[in-house]
Order: C-alpha cells, then structure tokens, then sequence
C-alpha cells in the first residue's frame, strides 16, 4: 500500500473515531433520559418510553441510517450534515437498547434504598440522583461496555451512505489495489483493536466506579480485605 | 410532508419479494449459527467438566486458545465487513457464491459466536449432579452430553436463541450491500427509480416492527413457559 492510501485510512479511523464518540454520547443521554423516564411513577410517562425503546429497538439501525439520510431531507426538509445524521441515527437506535439497560439497573438496586431515601423526606429527583443512580451506574457498566462494541461495528453502516469511514476507505482502497483479503484483514484488525482498547477502558471504569460506590474493597479499604482472608482460609 | 398512498401500492410487490428474501436470510442464517455455536461451545467448554480423561484435555487444550481467539475476533468485528470481506475475498480464492449464500455465510458465523454464548451459559447452568449421575451410571462421554447434557441444556437457551433471532432480522439488511434485494435493498431501487425515498423505507421500517414486537412478545411467553 502507498502512503496515499495508508493516509486514507487512517482518515477513517478518524472520521470512525469521531463518530463513535458523538453517537457514543448521544445515546448514553437518551439511555439515561429514556430508562429513568420508564421508571417514571406516572403510568403516560412509562408508556412514551417504552414506545420509544419499542420503535427504536425494532426498527433495524441500517433502516434507521437510510431514513435520516433519505426521509428527513425530502419530507421535512431538513438536511443535515453527514456526520450528523450518523450519529443521530446511531445515538437514537442504541439509545433505545441502552434505556433498558438503565431501567433494568436501576430496578434492580434494593427497594429498601428507595424507601430509607423516602424516610429521609428525598424528593424522587434526590433520591434518584443521590441514592440510585450511585448504585445503579456501576452495574451498567458491563453491559454498556457490550453495547459501546455494538455500536463500534454499527458505526460502520454509514459507509453505506458514502460518509468516509473506516469501511468506506477500506472499500476504496479495496478498489484502488484489488486485494480484498488483504486489506479486509487490516480494516478487521483495526476494529478489532478500538474494540479491545474500548472493554479495557470500560472494565478500568467499572473498577473505579464500584470503589467509589463503596461496593468493592479498593485499596482505601484494607482492614477489610486482608480481614476477611484470614478469617475465611483460603479455600472459600 | 406528503405522504403518497399511490407510492405504497406500487412498491407492495417489490416489498413481497424483499420480504421473502429476508425472511430466507433470516431463517438460513439463524439455523447456521444455532449449529456452529454449539460446535464453539462445545469445542471451548467440554475440558471444563470433571470428568474428561486427561489425554482429552490435553487435546482440547490445543484446540481451546485458537477456537476463542477466533471467536472473539469475530464478535468484536463489524458484521458489514466481514460481509464485504467474504463478498470479495471468496471469489478470489476460487470460491464463488450467490450473493444471498455469501450474505447467508457471514450472518450464520458472526451470530455463531453469540450463540456460542448462551450454549455456554446453558450448559453451565446444568447442575453438577446431573454430571456425577451420569458418571454414576458409567455413560460414556458421548452419550452423557447427548442423553443428559445437551437435552437440559438446549431447552434453558431456546428463548435467549430467540432474542438472536430478531438481532439477525435486524441485520440483514446489510445483505444490500453485496446486492441482495431483501426489503431494504428492494426498497432502496424502487426509491431510486421512481424518487419517492419517504414511502419504501417508512413501510419497511414499520414492517420491522410488526414483525419484531411481536416476535418478542412471542419470546417472552415461551422463556416464561420453558425457564422456570
């Protein structure tokens, strides 16, 4: 390969890089705003949600791509800029998958919380923030990770609307030099790599998270650790 | 916004066809990777079990480490170029396929590797006793996995091979672009031919959605009934 045609891909690297954060970002804001919206005591509140998840869930995110491309200019009129429709139509279809992941976290921290912060005179909005979310984000974290590769790969449907991402150049460069198999690998690899380095980040996070939710004996917590090793033995 | 009921019966007919297409992509594809993934599974988790000669663990030892790297290369990688990947490379190693066979390929082995997951899971979830009964009764292997394992095994993952199902319904339209007509790619030309963009993908989008609500509320009955 040329130099040329490294610089290509290493723009699609960064054009995937770039639209894997935004897309990123906007769907950890719909997760959060959609899964604490279904658990919402209002029962309207609980059901727009879950049309919302229902719709966004159901529909395929290739499906999703072509509509905000295709759909959004021609019936309503409104053009958006590549980038944008990417991550639009990325953030709002893992959005959906990541609103159950939070709504399934948060259900799953115990009732008693909720009622000691209703016993302490916490309004729902405090409770939620100072006393479930807390408990509840450490939890996500395995799954969102899960997720966050999900849309990795998912950001590689854009290339289907001509946006230069990293399976975009891949294809051009595929055409350039007529050696799939080859450059295939590469861009394979390259995805490969984001991926690893993504779980990596996000099993450090969950580390800390816990540690500062008080749910994992970090090194602030030592009596503890070595406590309940000599006590336990070895063998439990 | 104009909204053309005109649009919507002339692509119908094309929307049969895409659906079809799909439909057989789907129910291939889903059957491929059901299969793979339990020869994943049991290639990476039969030395796992008590009870498995040495001179077999060994041997699996060897086949262990590359079964998983390959796996989780597949899983960590986007579905869409290992679709361009199998596309371009087969035919320039002398293999050449049908578009929808290629498609059908790429979507069995990249869901294998999720399958191979809830295998993993479902035979896990098998208590230990079941293992020392069948030792107990001097099964060999073989029989063990087929007469005890894999019986209680299979029934506790169907629903999770369920919601796997409605993932690769979500998934092939990818198949469009290695030029399949599924109902994305019929869509797509008869919005290219006829400039109404706004019909063909709102009807497949709601079609998706018709097919795939119910199918997990289908989903949910079955895991209620099955999983207890």
């Amino acid at each position: 390969m040329t130099p040329g045609l490294w610089e290509l891909v290493l723009k699609g690297v960064w054009t995937t890089v770039q639209l894997l954060v935004f897309s990123g970002l906007l769907a950890a804001a719909v997760s959060f705003a959609v899964g604490i919206a279904r658990t919402h005591r209002r029962w309207a509140v609980r059901f727009l949600a879950g049309c919302y998840t229902e719709v966004f869930r159901g529909t395929s995110a290739l499906i999703m791509i072509f509509w905000v491309f295709f759909v959004l200019p021609l019936a309503f009129g409104w053009q958006l800029v590549p980038m944008w429709a990417g991550t639009l139509a990325l953030g709002l279809t893992y959005g959906a998958y990541g609103a159950e992941i939070v709504r399934g976290a948060l259900n799953a921290v115990d009732p008693a919380q909720r009622e000691g912060g209703t016993a302490l005179g916490f309004t729902p909005w405090q409770q939620m923030r100072k006393i479930l979310l807390p408990q509840a984000v450490p939890e996500m974290i395995p799954p969102f990770s899960n997720l966050l590769v999900e849309l990795l790969k998912g950001t590689a449907l854009v290339s289907v609307m001509g946006m230069g991402d990293l399976a975009f150049s891949g294809n051009l460069v595929r055409l350039a030099l007529q050696e799939s198999a080859q450059i295939y690998t590469y861009i394979l690899l390259v995805y490969f790599v984001i991926a690893f380095l993504l779980t990596r980040l996000m099993r450090g996070l969950e580390h800390r998270l816990k540690a500062a939710a008080g749910k994992v004996p970090g090194p602030a917590l030592p009596v503890r650790r070595s406590g309940a090793s000599t006590v336990g033995g070895g063998a439990s | 916004m104009t909204w053309d009921w005109g649009a919507v019966r002339d692509f119908l007919p094309h929307f049969w066809d895409g659906l079809l297409v799909t439909l057989q992509a789907l129910v291939l594809g889903s059957l491929i990777s059901f299969a793979l993934g339990l020869v994943w599974a049991l290639l990476l988790h039969t030395p796992a079990r008590p009870h498995a000669p040495s001179g077999a663990r060994r041997w699996y030892a060897l086949v262990r480490w590359p079964v998983a790297l390959v796996t989780e290369f597949i899983r960590d990688t986007p579905l869409l170029v290992q679709l361009f990947f199998l596309f371009y490379v087969l035919p320039e190693w002398g293999l050449t396929l049908s578009a929808l066979t290629t498609g059908v390929i790429a979507i069995g082995l990249h869901y294998s590797t999720y399958t191979m997951q809830v295998y993993r899971a479902g035979i896990e979830a098998v208590p230990a006793g079941q293992w020392e009964a069948a030792a107990a009764l001097s099964l060999p292997p073989r029989r063990a996995w087929t007469a005890v394992i894999l019986p209680q095994a299979i029934r506790r993952v169907v629903p999770a091979l369920g919601n796997y199902v409605i993932a690769m319904l979500k998934d092939t339209p990818m198949l469009m672009t290695i030029t399949v007509l599924d109902m994305l790619g019929e869509a797509r030309l008869f919005s290219q031919q006829h400039f109404q963009f706004t019909e063909p993908l709102t009807v497949i989008g709601v079609a998706f959605v018709l097919i795939s609500c119910p199918a997990s509320l289908l989903l949910r009955a079955l895991e209620r009934r099955l999983v207890r």
